[in-house]
């Protein structure tokens, strides 16, 4: 086993094998590679510029139906009856769904993403049982042989409803006398367990040393408030899906998803079928950020499918989108930060509250945990609520949870630097978290890069740029967990050398052509001769979804075994044909060669000369791996960002802005850079212009693109990245997760850049123009 | 539904007064088929004018600029005199939305789709433009902001379409200038826009002026008074200051998820100023 491993990273320009990951504080390069760090075409690019790519829309099957779903109009309402006969009895309409199609599920929490989920709560969002919960709550769905039919048929369904009180508040939802979104939900996390029901599902409590102990031990502390909107992840690409059953019970699901294994699973529960007569194909993906890894249409498709015989598909429209799938949770967050003359941070508390849409299970548990995780402090106490309302059940979008928490945190540490005259760089590198600090919320980190990247900032020349008058810099830190998790790959060797790659996770963000690269470094081929592909349920073993930062982490480990495993394979087919003992073989350079003089004289055998003959040497050469990835690596990042702010009408505009981020290891630097700037973009829009607006009926009056202001391309300036690598060590070439942190610092960092140039500081998001006005004009 | 596309103004005419409130012009298409798909409207006929020679032309006649209701953004934009007579009409016609829109998007749409926020509009008004008015009973000729009525409302008769529009002829010392107030860059609908248009004497006076605004009333409105503030005038600071006083008066916005009331009123007089002061620069060099 040993020799095999040894083999397997073996190469003759390596002084170091990557494998082990023992070095550390590792810059770019250190380790030298072939592949890893390169930036070649990705291998699904031409496809998609091109319009080939099939994403989730683009499915047809012969005699398709299409599906659309009945939408409730009140934000609130007790649904007393739904008669659907004449819409059943209109030519052209197949099949009419309602909440009597679906079997009602006991109350069990299992996890999906990075949340929890009950089926209980998902039977009842997919379609409303006995209350509508938010207005866009699916009440009915049809399939007809066309789309003008299945609109005409969605008219003639009717559906009583007892409008009801309702509260999109997340304070006035915790009020006592607050209209209940479930009459039945008792406050968990309390003790005793109060006796009537709330709106507050859930009480959670982080305590770490004494806070009382560190506030008295404080020369200031701040305290402050803070409120921010529910955001949505704004994917490109609407929800689709096509879903096709046949007679005997067994149905295949197109779709695009972050995560096929997780989807059927739900829908398998939800259609009281096994996983195994349920194939899920993902889709090309237009983006998910968290948004796709939850089912919404998928099992009303399957339902639909089922009931008329035919294939289904099912889209979103834009305006579906905005009212009936989980944005991020709006929330409200009180912190308070005790520190000592000398800028060392010795107290941080915290309240959380956040809305968790109709169901319960916002991300407060994650908001709770992050908020004070960059930081060295003795005494931490965070509390969080999840708190249900009458808005969509909220989803995960990129480091669910974080961004809402480290803000407030963010905004605070930079309000005290200003207080007590000390660069808020150098106060945050005073308190930062490193390796051997023991974590506010558990664990004790390992290698972290933080420290790395404020260094990387304050070395930057965007640090010391001069600003002019008027203008304003800012600066934020943000962490996020990263995760691992169950993972498979399958390397076929093709006839000719080549390799087909099939990994389970849907690429989002290039991941296919980080797989590819970790594949040619360890078989020591050409990452050209490897083609990805993302396989289907059937394909491969239970496969966690595309979140949680994990793919190149968790399928690059599983793809690097795979390849291990095909070395093995090869080394042992090189032996026969030489007739000398595999563990005489060496695996270098993509070829088999004797290990050393006693092994015999051979010329080397390439991988396409032994896949070649291996009919001869034993059958197909296959290299699988079946993991549960163990030590993702947190990461870290630091933003810097310049804005100006137009005094007469409140505008921010965005001048500059530079994402410093630990990458652990950039295996296709584009692809780390684009998650960067991807977030930074997210953040800006979050931080300024990004709201839900409703009327006081709870009816959402933005939903689309125009009114829900993500930014534009001319919003934004050329984000500048720089990756610093500390490698973690649980990975064989020392990645970790990048595509969630981005996210997280953002908005402080646009906040305290706002708080330098008018000495306002804002504590609600977004910071829009008119608000920005309000405040200027109130200073006069 | 049908669609038609007659290549004459007469054609057009009977095709549009046969079917009634039912029918609707079709011109770039970039409200009308929004609004179709939408469901917010479905008409039985459509009449696509843009074969129409009429709607599609930009002449200059002895100085006086007629545009064809039909002309899109970037055709106006591309032509070599419009910009240089009516740089705040053009500018505001090339805000309209993006590369592909602008393709499209024609100022008879802008101004018939009866936006209080609609982009031109302002930049029409302030330039004292006159729509050519096709119809049953002949041609006739109103100011543009006759054409308005409220949201979504004009007061053309059955069978009417707009078939171009027409500039009054320059004085020299004359300019315009539009600016809207979008929390974006672009991509977005104006909260406010402000269009003036204006001609000095030689000593730099302020001799005519006439302020429009935007997305603050059911129409756009003239403020004959902002207008009268800077006659006479070098248009200083203090000027500007009354000028904008007299704009922010006459506004009467409404709250709504674009913006509220107190913001569109406070913001349409600082464009107001800012425009005033990019008329008068480019008024210096006309
Ligand atoms: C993505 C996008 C961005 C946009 N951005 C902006 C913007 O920044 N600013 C802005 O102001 N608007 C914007 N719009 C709205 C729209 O593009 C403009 O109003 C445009 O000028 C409409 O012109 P059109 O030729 O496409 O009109 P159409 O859609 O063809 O017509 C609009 C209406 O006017 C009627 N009509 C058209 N021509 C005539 C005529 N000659 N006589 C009588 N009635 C007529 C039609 O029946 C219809 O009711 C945007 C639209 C989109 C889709």
């Amino acid at each position: 086993m040993k020799g095999e491993a040894d083999s397997a990273v073996d190469r003759s320009k390596a002084k170091d094998g990557p494998a082990g990951g023992s070095e550390t504080g590792g810059e770019k390069g250190d380790t030298p590679t072939r592949w890893i760090g390169t930036r070649p075409v990705r291998p699904d690019g031409v496809d998609k510029v091109t319009g080939r790519a099939r994403f989730g829309a683009d499915v047809h099957l012969p005699n398709m139906l299409v599906g659309k779903v009945l939408r409730s109009p009140h934000a609130h309402a007790r649904i007393r009856s739904i008669d659907a006969s004449a819409a059943s009895a209109l030519p052209g309409v197949k099949a009419v769904i309602t909440r009597d199609d679906f079997e009602d599920r006991p109350s069990e929490f299992v996890p999906a993403g990075e949340m929890l989920v009950n089926y209980r709560d998902m039977v009842r969002n997919v379609m409303a049982r006995e209350k509508a919960l938010y207005e866009g709550h699916a009440v009915a769905a049809v399939a007809a042989v066309n789309e003008r039919i299945a609109r005409q048929a969605l008219s003639m369904i009717r559906v009583a409803y007892e409008p009801l009180a309702h509260v999109i508040d997340v304070d006035e939802a915790m009020a006592p006398d607050a209209p209940l979104v479930h009459e039945d939900l008792i406050t968990a996390g309390v003790e005793p367990p109060p006796t009537a029901p709330s709106n507050i599902a859930k009480r959670i409590e982080f305590v770490h040393g004494d806070v009382s102990k560190g506030f008295a031990a404080a020369d200031i502390v701040v305290e402050r408030s803070f409120r921010t909107c529910p955001v949505h992840q704004g994917y490109i690409e609407p929800h689709a899906c096509v879903a096709s059953f046949s007679e005997d019970g067994q149905a295949d699901l197109w779709c695009s998803t972050q995560g096929h294994f997780v989807v059927r699973g739900h829908c398998a529960k939800l259609l009281g079928m096994e996983v195994s007569k349920l194939r899920v194909i993902a889709s090309e993906i237009g983006g998910g950020f968290g948004g796709k890894t939850v089912v919404y249409l998928e099992p009303l498709a399957l339902m639909l499918s089922r009931k008329s015989g035919h294939p289904v598909k099912m889209a979103m429209t834009r305006e579906e989108i905005f009212r009936a799938t989980g944005p991020a949770p709006g929330t409200h967050i009180r912190v308070k930060v005790g520190m000592r003359n000398d800028g060392r941070i010795v107290a941080g508390e915290a309240e959380l509250k956040y809305q968790a849409g109709a169901f319960q299970g916002s991300p407060v548990q994650a908001g709770c945990m992050c908020a004070f995780a960059p930081y060295d402090i003795e005494h931490v106490k965070v509390i969080g609520h999840d708190v249900v309302v009458n808005r969509p059940k909220a989803a995960a979008y990129r480091a669910p949870g974080a961004p809402q928490s480290e803000f407030a945190v963010e905004s605070v540490i930079d309000e005290m630097a200003r207080k007590i005259g000390m660069d808020p760089l150098q106060l945050r590198l005073a308190n930062a978290a490193k390796e051997g600090v023991k974590a506010a919320y558990g664990p004790t980190f390992g290698p972290i890069g933080l420290v790395e990247t404020l260094e990387a900032a304050r070395d930057h020349p965007h640090y010391r740029a001069p600003l002019a008058p008027g203008q304003g810099r800012g600066i934020a830190s943000g962490f996020w967990f990263n995760i691992g998790g169950q993972t498979c790959a399958t390397l076929n060797l093709g006839e000719d050398g080549t390799v087909a790659l099939v990994a389970g996770t849907p690429d989002i963000g290039g991941s296919r052509a980080s797989l590819c690269l970790q594949a040619a470094e360890t078989l020591g081929v050409d990452a050209t001769r490897i083609r990805p592909r993302i396989g289907d349920t059937a394909t491969l073993g239970y496969t966690f979804l595309t979140g949680g930062s994990r793919t190149t982490f968790a399928s690059g480990m599983a793809v690097i075994e795979a390849a291990n495993d095909m070395i093995r394979q090869l080394r042992k087919r090189a032996a026969m044909i030489w007739d000398i003992d595999a563990d005489a073989v060496r695996w270098v350079d993509g070829e088999a060669r004797p290990a050393g003089a006693n092994a015999g004289e051979f010329t080397p055998l390439s991988l396409a000369e032994i896949a070649g003959s291996a009919g001869k040497t034993g059958g197909p050469i296959v290299g699988r791996a079946q993991i549960n990835a163990q030590g993702a690596g947190p990461g870290f990042g630091t933003h810097l960002v310049d804005v100006d702010v137009d005094r007469e009408t409140g505008r921010v505009s965005i001048l500059r802005y530079t994402v410093i981020q630990d990458a652990g290891r950039a295996v296709h630097p584009d692809y780390v850079e684009g998650q960067l700037q991807g977030g930074a973009v997210q953040g800006i829009g979050w931080a300024l212009n990004e709201e839900y607006i409703y009327d006081d009926r709870g009816r959402l009056q933005n939903p689309g693109f125009l009114d829900y202001r993500i930014p534009v391309c001319s919003d934004v300036p050329m984000i500048d990245t720089v990756i610093v690598e500390v490698p973690n060590p649980s990975h064989p070439y020392g990645v970790r997760g990048v595509g969630e942190t981005p996210i997280v610092p953002p908005m402080a960092a646009i906040a305290n850049a706002i708080n330098d140039a008018l000495g306002i500081r804002f504590t609600d998001l977004p910071i829009s123009p008119p608000k920005v006005l309000k405040s200027l004009r109130e200073i006069g | 539904m049908r669609y038609e596309s007659p290549e004459t103004t007469e054609a057009a005419v009977e095709l549009l007064a046969g079917e009634g409130p039912r029918c609707r012009v079709l011109a770039g298409g970039t409200d009308l088929l929004v609004q179709l798909r939408a469901g917010m409207i479905s008409p039985e006929r459509i009449v696509d004018i843009k074969r129409i020679r009429e709607t599609q032309e930009i002449r200059v006649d002895d100085g006086a600029l007629v545009v064809g209701a039909a002309v899109s953004g970037a055709e106006l934009g591309e032509h070599p005199q419009a910009k240089g007579i009516w740089p705040g009409v053009v500018e505001a016609a090339e805000l309209i939305g993006s590369t592909q829109i602008q393709g499209r998007a024609t100022l008879g749409g802008n101004l018939c789709n009866a936006s209080p926020a609609a982009d031109t509009v302002p930049a029409l008004i302030a330039a004292g433009a006159r729509c050519r008015i096709a119809g049953p009973h002949g041609m006739r000729t109103i100011p543009v902001e006759d054409v308005c009525t409220g949201p979504g409302q004009i007061s053309l008769g059955a069978g009417e379409f707009v078939l171009a529009f027409e500039f009054p002829v320059r004085p020299p010392r004359s300019s315009d200038a539009y600016l809207r107030f979008i929390p974006r860059t672009e991509m977005d609908i104006a909260v406010v826009g402000v269009g003036i248009n204006l001609t000095l004497d030689e000593g730099g006076h302020c001799v005519s002026a006439r302020v429009a605004v935007g997305a603050v009333a059911p129409t756009a409105i003239v403020v004959e008074k902002a207008g009268a503030t800077l006659v006479g005038t070098r248009c200083d600071e203090q000027t500007l200051e009354a000028m904008a006083a007299e704009v922010r008066a006459a506004c009467r916005p409404i709250d709504d998820k674009r913006g509220t009331a107190e913001y569109r009123t406070a913001v349409a007089g600082v464009l107001a100023i800012r425009a005033t002061r990019i008329a008068v620069e480019r008024a210096r060099n006309a």
